[in-house]
């Protein structure tokens, strides 16, 4: 009996070292797990991730990356990025920079040619433009003044169209470059959801974000310095609607060939599965249409998208997708793209013959357009001085009339270069008058460094001016007479 | 002195050194503990014991460390795996046999629906179904609201047994068969991408692959895709009472989904993973909110590139509003001058409106 005590405690320490051991093991194991964690999402190693992903100028953003997809042909993309160049200003606030514009940061502004985030205060880390207002609902359009002034000033040569976001709102860049495609930012106009109410032409929500061209900026500047425009009221959209229309800039149809809307001002999930309402309805500018017709294949944006959502609609535009889909919808090419010469790409013998005749519609349209109709801005026309013969070379009457007639120096004219010049129109032969040159630059500044020449045309019979296809002409007809 | 020994901290040792240098270190106080341990002979026994049970539970971590830490990889360290075919590879194939995949690939979709997820029901209906070559409804009961083929069956394995056999007896000219739930979303048109060069005379069984101890099986939710001659074993393993029975009697029911596995293995069939060539699994338990949750905790700087596949094919747990959200988001969202001149074509269905 005595040999029992002892034994029954060396039993009993033994179970009680083995289960405080596993306990402190398991509870080390979790800890080290933790910790690994905590060195990967490090805050320096963000900031490396940071620095990769885009360059810093001052207080906007410029993508290095300007994500891609391996195997993807984005050649259509990749012009309209090069030609219709988008500046996103996000309105956001201290409060919201980690919760919110941080996403937007990571999402959908990569596709932007130039990103600036406004803000009551200055932040040169994430970075932020301090715009010297309070927070809040009634700072709205103060921010919106300043926030477009201050683009106005920095980076109105650097970009032709300037978008104002929410930080929740998501915005597809490569589909609101489809829109603005077939627009030039010489044009007073804006684009957005359209609402009535307050105004004649309506407005555009804020929520859902607007656009407007380099003119349409201009004349906002233009508008407050003349104070034809001032801060009349807080509600951001409808004040901004309100000098829009004052200042002659033209509220846009933003919707697609089918009239289905682009811009939204609710998440895609209510306008997909809700029932229109009455106040909803008053407030829409076109009719609202239910169910899957409420929204555009090509849609632009989304309003009150919170964290989550952003990388939602981040992968189900960008990544998400069925394979070898044909869309029913095919959106029509904007004018002076032709999708002709993407042809070539590794376009293979399986479904060729079906994939031109469905994916390039428009093949024989382009190829007299390109005869007829040369691309828009960038051309020139107005009765040539020389006289045209049949196998003339137009480039060097181009650039005689440069040297001649514009008096610029000939290194500056040797050095221009052209995609194409042309006699434009069909052959008058009975009138014996030249036709008109359509000279498409190779260079903006160099277009604009000619253009800029123009008095010198003062008197003579000649003249030089912007060309521009039918379309846009006639919608300058309605532009002009306001 | 024997109280310094009791409450001698082994914990300062472990928490300044890393893993690897700990296993050495272990090793050294293991021997210590022992010394210390024999030294105390005369001292108190309960101590001893103590002493001994720690050294004992060392020695078993250090055994099981692999184990432990490895929980996780263990589950995906999967035999099979299936990959679609690459460009490559299809670009090799002549257009006629590219026509002849296309038309082997066709599948026949069996939804296990109920009464009671008429909701779900309805909106698988007029979502992702539309999508199948054959789209079957397979309820527990009838229901007036909406059209199935009625199995009048509560047990869960034996109306899927049911629906399995009604669907090969009905395959028509169908070669593969996708089973789902109501909560499943489906874009059935890369799974005829990842299956496109596949044998449907061939065994095939996949969908997310996991394993249950020695079973490895594929998940329901997730979607179950059977080959033809998968089916037409499993129909006469179905005969066999002893290995596949029609109702099991024990008191614990395994899941559907695991005896389907069972019987299939019996059969030789065995279950494979689908993935694309990240690694990615294509089928996905998880519906996509919360993977994309579970990405900004993991990857917060690459959240939707460490998330999910381009070509995935299920999702599970989908509310009907994720389901038509999904939907716009596969069939019709995209950003304009993004192709991908993919291979093959698959048209738009008849008679649809949401894609």
């Amino acid at each position: 009996m005595k040999t029992l005590g002892p034994r029954i405690s060396f039993y009993a320490g033994f179970v009680v070292g083995t289960l405080t051991l596993s306990v402190f093991l398991r509870q080390l194991w979790f800890e080290r797990q933790v910790s690994t964690l905590a060195r990967d999402l490090d805050y320096q190693q963000q900031l490396e991730e940071e620095k990769k992903m885009w360059k810093k100028e001052g207080s906007a953003l410029y993508n290095l990356k300007h994500p891609h997809h391996i195997g993807e042909d984005s050649r259509m993309a990749d012009e309209l990025y090069k030609k219709v160049r988008i500046l996103c200003w996000v309105m956001t606030g201290p409060k919201n920079l980690e919760t919110k514009t941080r996403h937007v940061k990571y999402t959908w502004s990569r596709h932007c040619n130039i990103l600036v985030f406004m803000s009551s205060v200055d932040d040169p880390d994430f970075p932020t433009v301090g715009l010297g207002t309070k927070e809040g609902r009634d700072q709205l359009y103060w921010k919106t003044i300043r926030a477009y002034h201050y683009v106005y000033e920095h980076y109105a040569d650097e970009a032709d169209w300037f978008l104002k976001a929410d930080d929740d709102t998501y915005v597809i860049v490569d589909n609101l470059r489809w829109i603005l495609a077939n627009h030039t930012p010489d044009e007073p106009i804006y684009f957005g959801r359209r609402f009535k109410l307050f105004t004649k032409q309506g407005y555009m929500s804020g929520g859902a974000g607007y656009v407007l061209s380099k003119e349409a900026l201009r004349r906002f500047i233009e508008g407050f310095k003349s104070k034809q425009c001032t801060h009349t009221s807080s509600i951001e959209d409808a004040a901004m609607g309100q000098c829009m229309e004052k200042v002659g800039v033209l509220a846009g149809d933003s919707r697609d060939s089918f009239h289905r809307e682009t811009f939204h001002p609710f998440v895609l999930e209510q306008h997909l599965t809700f029932r229109s309402f009455k106040s909803f309805e008053s407030y829409c500018y076109y009719p609202v249409l239910e169910g899957p017709n409420c929204c555009s294949d090509m849609s632009v944006s989304f309003h009150y998208v919170d964290a989550v959502g952003m990388y939602l609609m981040e992968y189900y535009t960008y990544h998400l997708r069925a394979f070898g889909y044909r869309y029913r919808y095919q959106p029509p090419t904007p004018p002076g793209y032709s999708i002709n010469k993407f042809e070539s790409w590794d376009a293979g013998k399986k479904d060729k013959k079906l994939e031109q005749k469905l994916v390039h519609p428009d093949l024989s349209r382009t190829d007299k357009r390109q005869n007829e109709d040369p691309p828009p801005v960038d051309g020139k026309d107005g009765p040539a001085a020389a006289e045209e013969s049949a196998s003339e070379d137009t480039e060097a009457t181009v650039r005689g009339f440069i040297k001649t007639h514009l008096k610029l120096p000939e290194d500056t004219v040797k050095n221009i270069t052209f995609d194409r010049v042309h006699r434009i129109g069909a052959k008058r032969t009975r009138t014996g008058r030249p036709r008109p040159i359509g000279a498409k630059f190779g260079h903006f500044k160099q277009k604009e460094q000619v253009k800029s020449r123009g008095r010198e045309l003062k008197g003579s019979d000649l003249s030089m001016n912007n060309q521009f296809p039918k379309e846009i002409l006639e919608r300058h007809k309605v532009l002009f007479s306001i | 002195m024997l109280g310094d020994v009791c409450s001698h901290s082994k914990q300062d040792s472990w928490l300044n050194k890393d893993w690897k240098d700990r296993r050495t270190t272990g090793g050294t106080t293991v021997v210590t503990l022992l010394v210390s341990a024999i030294m105390l002979s005369d001292g108190c026994s309960f101590m001893k014991g103590m002493l001994l049970g720690g050294v004992f539970c060392l020695v078993l971590s250090f055994l099981g460390s692999f184990n432990f830490s490895s929980e996780s990889s263990t589950e995906d360290h999967h035999h099979h795996h299936i990959y679609a075919p690459t460009k490559d590879e299809l670009k090799r194939l002549s257009d006629s046999r590219v026509e002849e995949l296309k038309n082997q690939v066709r599948v026949y979709c069996i939804i296990m629906v109920q009464p009671k997820t008429l909701v779900y029901w309805a909106t698988v209906l007029d979502t992702w179904s539309k999508h199948c070559d054959n789209a079957v409804f397979y309820t527990s009961e009838s229901s007036k609201a909406l059209e199935a083929v009625d199995l009048n069956e509560k047990d869960d394995w034996a109306r899927l047994r049911k629906a399995l056999i009604h669907a090969y007896e009905n395959a028509g000219d169908l070669r593969w068969f996708f089973v789902a739930q109501p909560t499943t979303f489906a874009i059935i048109e890369n799974l005829k991408y990842l299956i496109l060069a596949k044998d449907p005379n061939e065994p095939f069984y996949l969908g997310n692959a996991v394993k249950s101890g020695e079973l490895e099986y594929v998940e329901y939710s997730s979607g179950i895709v059977l080959s033809y001659e998968a089916l037409k074993r499993l129909m006469t393993m179905f005969k066999d009472e002893g290995q596949c029975p029609e109702r099991t009697h024990t008191l614990w029911k395994m899941g559907e989904d695991k005896q389907l596995a069972l019987c299939l293995k019996y059969a030789g069939v065995f279950a494979e993973n689908g993935e694309d060539r990240h690694g990615k699994g294509l089928f996905n338990k998880q519906n996509v909110v919360n993977m994309i949750k579970q990405s900004m905790q993991d990857n917060p700087t690459d959240v939707v590139e460490g998330c999910c596949p381009d070509m995935a094919v299920t999702y599970g747990g989908m509310s009907p509003n994720q389901m038509h959200v999904m939907m716009f988001g596969v069939y019709r969202l995209r950003p304009y001058g993004h192709d991908f001149h993919d291979w093959l074509t698959f048209y738009p269905p008849k008679d649809s409106d949401n894609d």
